[in-house]
């Protein structure tokens, strides 16, 4: 029925199949609606936030999404800036995670504020102290940012590519991405650091507080630097899934193989400097305010499992997996490797929140837990349900993989093993 | 560090062994600032109270019990020359510290509730509306015209009754007088408490009772010389104005874990 809105030479589900799926989706989306509703209508008091937690489940899924959507922005400096060119065949991907997660981090921020009329005064009383300004505007131009580059591919159906304008249009928008991938990567190195600089610069909360250079702590820097390592793992995390539920091929093994490597590199580099971090702040900067090591991880959550968590299974592990030739090229270490990473800046973030509002500052003061109200468990899984139904939508109708029509091909003569990207283009054999 | 004779830091002192815990400071604090209340305030965690009385044991059993009361007004930060915690990362600017009087302000129709001040104060001095104030019928008459009520959405906190401030600026100016007499500006808490704890006053005029019971250092950071007097996480440099003093070493002890060790060693006091 819309197979002439599909792209030319690709094979999709039937429309009845896909509407059961959409339709599946949007329940999950319809509900998350309705808690989104009652959170605006009625108020805060939906949640399960108190005055101990002002910060809780929402900001860690706005930080956790921000970093997963950070695959867009570096997967875009590699492409563009850098030069790697292979990774074009993943890039659209990319950029339509990045456009999900950065917009559901904005609505899951207009949720979040007790006063959403009122949220421009972040642009009109800007205090340019604040890191939380910074990310809002980092984060609002970059979102734009994002749109512009979705937008030539929205451009590029199959019907609206018949328009000279859009044809057109589009075909410019292309000359000039690495502009905008310039501008994109810059935008979030400063946003991406400025979430890390939310936390590190509360120096009323020892858990949170780090020192750092000039006016930056160096959850800045380590900020940005684990949304460009971890970034790639959720987008090639999410390409694998779609790669199973369509049952297709839809990206050459060797561009992901390439994505892995840089992206178990920039783990390896991050961790290491996550680990230096650590133990500086556990050894000189805590004791200097009267906290022990042993004090932040005195709690039957809160234990010492999360910071192992954190930097050894969702650090070193995905590193190592990743940078091993063996490891990201076997189809499960792969996978583990990916989502462990999702998991490890996953579990930073939340540590980066939620840990924050646990631990008791003052000395009479005791640790504080928190468990989400269903609202605001539905208002977190309804970007969830946005992304299937958007990723869905450009799967079945925009050209997001190039190389989808070669790599689905009937079997002709048998094909020639795949090399590591760094062979020179010409010198790699075609694929079938 | 210069001191300007215009500028002025209000401060408190409460005395924590005249303290009984009756809660009166509390009581005159909502009532002066049209603080809203709900049905059911039992959990304290989304109940706003400015000035709230935390009770500290000593831990021990009869006959060496010992309990101390604590009330724990806004500590009005200084922090690194007005950068207190929650001002410093107010994104919207709806927070403010006040050069002129070291009170530290909360612009309620500025504020959007992004809560991020409340996620950097490590007192918990601050507090969101989760609900719309709902008073009882008639309360509304009873309701201060000084201070503007506060909606839904949006955090609020002690202003060390500033309004009152701004009252008996008024009034000074209208006399001709550049100054306040000491007795002039008082907070709500401080007038109603019975036992006469805590004390309220401007920490750079030497002649005012709280420069003279805690003897603040102007040069660092205005820590008290007194041997008594502390400051809660004072070690975090947030600068607070709000001091107590206290005879008992265990009460220092529990309540400044900086200069007598971890945290640990502190709650186990």
């Amino acid at each position: 029925m819309d197979s002439a809105l599909f792209p030319k030479g690709v094979k999709r589900c039937p429309t009845w199949q896909f509407a059961l799926w959409i339709g599946a989706a949007g329940i999950v989306l319809l509900w998350g609606v309705y808690a989104m509703l009652l959170c605006w209508l009625k108020g805060l008091n939906q949640t399960n936030m108190n005055d101990y937690y002002g910060f809780a489940l929402w900001i860690w899924a706005d930080l956790a999404v921000i970093a997963l959507g950070g695959g867009a922005f570096f997967t875009g400096f590699l492409r563009y800036l850098v030069g790697k060119d292979e990774l074009k065949n993943i890039i659209n991907f990319a950029v339509i995670i990045g456009f999900i997660c950065y917009s559901s981090a904005l609505l899951i921020l207009a949720i979040d504020v007790g006063q959403p009329l009122r949220s421009w005064f972040i642009f009109w009383h800007a205090n340019v102290h604040s890191m939380l300004t910074e990310v809002a505007f980092c984060l609002s131009c970059y979102f734009a940012v994002l749109t512009i580059e979705f937008l030539p591919l929205i451009l590029e159906n199959r019907q609206i590519d018949k328009v000279p304008f859009f044809h057109n249009l589009s075909h410019n928008m292309h000359e000039i991405m690495a502009v905008f991938a310039a501008t994109g990567a810059f935008l979030s190195f400063f946003h991406q650091g400025s979430l890390g600089g939310v936390a590190g610069v509360l120096f009323g909360r020892p858990f949170a507080f780090r020192e750092g250079l000039f006016i930056w702590p160096w959850t800045f820097f380590l900020f940005t630097w684990s949304a460009a390592a971890f970034g790639p793992c959720f987008t090639i995390f999410l390409l694998k899934i779609t790669e199973k539920i369509t049952k297709k091929k839809l990206v050459r093994d060797s561009t992901v193989w390439l994505l892995a490597k840089i992206s178990g590199w920039m783990i390896l580099t991050y961790i290491i400097a996550k680990t230096a971090d650590t133990i500086y702040w556990l050894s000189v900067t805590a004791p200097a305010t009267g906290y022990t090591a042993g004090f932040f991880y005195d709690n039957w959550f809160y234990n010492i499992g999360w910071l192992i968590a954190e930097i050894v299974v969702g650090g070193f592990i995905p590193a190592l997996i990743l940078i091993s030739k063996k490891g990201r090229q076997n189809p499960t270490t792969l996978f583990v490797a990916v989502l462990l990473g999702v998991l490890g800046v996953s579990i930073n973030r939340w540590v980066m929140v939620l840990q924050v509002m646990a631990i008791p500052v003052m000395p009479f003061d005791t640790w504080a837990l928190y468990y989400p109200s269903w609202q605001e468990v539905a208002t977190t899984v309804l970007p969830v349900a946005y992304g299937i139904i958007l990723v869905s939508l450009s799967y079945r109708y925009l050209p997001v993989f190039p190389n989808e029509v070669e790599l689905n091909a009937p079997p002709e003569p048998a094909p020639a093993p795949e090399v590591e990207p760094d062979v020179p283009a010409e010198a790699a054999p075609a694929q079938a | 560090m210069e001191m300007n004779a215009k500028q002025h830091k209000y401060g408190m002192v409460i005395d924590l062994d005249k303290c009984t815990g009756c809660g009166a400071c509390m009581v005159a604090c909502m009532a002066e600032n049209n603080v809203p209340f709900k049905k059911d305030e039992t959990n304290k965690r989304d109940s706003i109270t400015w000035m709230r009385v935390f009770k500290v044991s000593n831990g021990k059993s009869y006959p060496d019990a010992d309990i101390c009361y604590l009330p724990r007004p806004c500590m009005h930060c200084e922090g690194h020359d007005g950068h207190s915690p929650c001002v410093s990362v107010c994104p919207a600017t709806a927070t403010d510290y006040s050069q002129e009087t070291g009170i530290v302000s909360q612009i309620y129709t500025r504020c959007f509730g992004c809560r991020y001040c409340m996620a950097a104060c490590p007192y918990h001095a601050r507090y969101f509306n989760w609900w719309d104030p709902v008073w009882p019928d008639g309360m509304e008459k009873t309701l201060s015209p000084n201070v503007s009520p506060r909606m839904r959405g949006v955090v609020e906190k002690c202003s060390f009754c500033f309004h009152r401030y701004q009252l008996a600026r008024d009034k000074a100016i209208y006399e001709g007088r550049e100054e306040l007499a000491e007795d002039e500006y008082q907070p709500a808490c401080v007038q109603a408490c019975p036992a006469g704890a805590i004390v309220f006053g401007d920490l750079n005029n030497p002649d005012h009772q709280v420069t003279r019971i805690v003897e603040p250092d102007p040069h660092h950071h205005f820590t008290g010389h007194s041997k008594k007097a502390f400051r809660l996480l004072e070690q975090l440099g947030t600068n607070p104005k709000v001091y107590y003093i206290s005879e008992r070493q265990w009460v220092r002890k529990a309540l400044d874990q900086y200069n007598f060790g971890s945290q640990a060693a502190a709650q186990g006091a």
